[in-house]
């Protein structure tokens, strides 16, 4: 406990030192304000931004795509990736097609995405879901891979039926890679909708930091990208724990 | 409901028993079998590696279909299903990492339809047979490789199984912990009257614990020796310094030699 606390607060500590040398930058002038501004300025605006309301209606948009997204994916990608690990077929096609899928820039097709689904939530679901779910699907084959066939046995031994091998016994046992996706799905998601509202769409977030770029509003840029990434570390940390707590049972300490 | 397991003479019986693996490429794993184990009897099958020991034992639980003959249980033939009364218990550690000990040893009462205050006894009972009072609230990460084959004992003890297979359970465990483990494991052959079908590799394992050993030859397995120890029931590992004990490890060696030296030089 005191080793994890230690390497904690060394962990704060770089991230404070950090910040602090890019404020010193910025207040001295070393680095000039209209490339970063100081980050007491970025809390300032972003606390001015959240605060006027002005930002509510693209942090609903944008969140609620997000979640849409983050929850397609997982459904489909477990439902893909149980199908595939069926079938040793199937397995063999996708599995380095699965293994290469992040080398292709998804975003580049949003443009068709557009031209087939329209401006609006669509596309942006589209673009969450196939960034996200190949992840859910690459954790699914693991998880299920992981699953030990003496435990599928043990199943049998107590005459249950598929769905309670299922839940007892499957998913349970899957549950460490899966989150291992899950935790990927909602970085993924996260930044295919924001990345696509940035690109080509007139809401939400990414549409905000897009349009304070262009029209060189550093501050309130700057504002909304600290926004972003808080609810993102966040989002990310809460999984993160609670994972902790669950492979905290399974391994000795 | 079928007579009392205990009082019937012949409680599992195996008539021509065969096993095929389909290819590629085809193996003839198993048999003919043909083996009567009575009601309340200790027996073990010893034989080399790779002669289908286990394969005998999933197709004596029901988990896998023989090939060819029938596996009579009680009375009644099995049919690819394990059936009511038969408890297994497995090499591998089976068990369950995300629940506790006492979780993974009430697991298969869940289905049963029994009373909560029934669950419990039974469990409690079954966690102090087997020593895991301290343990109970453990998870088995915390616990040595000897304590969760105990957990997966009491696993199986809490269904009263009335035959209980147990495939090589103490094979992955040093020497001390697999005499005190047969020790308890006598006790619970005692005390629950069950019939007890243990695979080992061990021929000191059998010959200590068994009212009866039979050894398999190297693939396809069948029996080649069959031998009654002579063992009072009431019996624990001290037995190993009784010269009957020593004479009748020899006896096994002497029928195995030739079957193990088989199966180096296959898989030389």
């Amino acid at each position: 406990m005191t080793r994890r606390r230690a390497v904690l607060c060394v962990r704060v500590a770089v991230l404070a030192a950090l910040v602090i040398l890019l404020e010193l930058c910025c207040r001295t002038g070393i680095i000039d304000p209209l490339t970063v501004i100081a980050p007491s300025d970025m809390v300032a605006s972003m606390v001015d931004l959240i605060g006027s309301g002005e930002l509510n209606e693209s942090i609903a948009s944008t969140f609620s795509t997000i979640a849409l997204a983050f929850v397609l994916a997982i459904g489909l990608g477990t439902l893909a990736g149980a199908l595939i690990h069926r079938s040793p077929r199937l397995r063999d096609v996708s599995d380095p097609l699965l293994a290469s899928y992040y080398s292709v820039p998804t975003f580049i097709f949003y443009p068709l995405l557009v031209a087939l689904l329209g401006l609006g939530k669509p596309p942006l679901v589209v673009l969450g879901v196939l960034s996200a779910a190949p992840a859910v699907m690459i954790s699914t084959l693991s998880g299920l891979d992981s699953v030990s066939s003496v435990l599928i046995k043990m199943a049998r031994g107590h005459r249950l039926n598929r769905a309670r091998t299922l839940w007892w016994i499957v998913l349970p046992a899957a549950l460490p890679r899966l989150f291992t996706g899950f935790k990927l799905a909602l970085s993924y998601a996260l930044i295919g909708v924001i990345a696509g509202e940035f690109i080509l769409s007139g809401t939400g977030l990414g549409y905000a930091i897009s349009f304070a770029y262009q029209s060189f509003d550093n501050r309130a840029m700057y504002g909304v990208m600290l926004f972003v990434m808080l609810v993102a570390v966040t989002a990310n940390g809460i999984l993160y724990v609670w994972e902790g707590r669950l492979a905290r049972r399974r391994s000795a300490r | 409901m079928s007579a009392p397991a205990v009082s019937e003479p012949s409680h599992v019986a195996l008539n021509e028993v065969i096993r095929h693996y389909e290819g590629p490429p085809a193996i003839h794993a198993l048999g003919p079998i043909n083996l009567v184990i009575r009601g309340g009897e200790f027996f073990s099958i010893v034989g080399p590696s790779g002669c289908g020991k286990s394969t005998l034992l999933d197709v004596l639980s029901g988990l896998v279909r023989p090939t060819g003959g029938s596996v009579q249980f009680e009375g009644k033939e099995l049919h690819g299903e394990v059936p009511d009364g038969i408890g297994v218990v497995f090499q591998e550690d089976s068990s369950m990492p995300w629940l506790s000990v006492r979780q993974n040893v009430g697991f298969g009462l869940r289905t049963s339809g029994l009373a909560k205050a029934e669950i419990t006894e039974r469990v409690d009972h079954a966690v102090s047979f087997m020593g895991l009072n301290q343990f109970a609230d453990h998870y088995p990460a915390q616990l040595s490789g000897g304590m969760r084959q105990r957990v997966c004992i009491a696993r199986t003890l809490v269904l009263r199984p009335r035959l209980i297979l147990l495939d090589e359970p103490f094979g992955a465990l040093d020497q001390q912990t697999r005499l005190l483990m047969g020790d308890e494991l006598l006790r619970l052959w005692r005390e629950t009257g069950a019939t007890v079908l243990l695979i080992t590799h061990a021929l000191d394992e059998a010959a200590m614990l068994s009212d009866r050993v039979g050894v398999m030859s190297a693939r396809p397995g069948r029996f080649i020796d069959m031998v009654e120890t002579g063992w009072p029931r009431e019996r624990d590992s001290r037995i190993v310094s009784d010269p009957q004990f020593g004479a009748l490890t020899a006896r096994l060696w002497s029928s195995l030699r030739e079957e193990s030296l088989k199966t180096m030089g296959r898989a030389a």
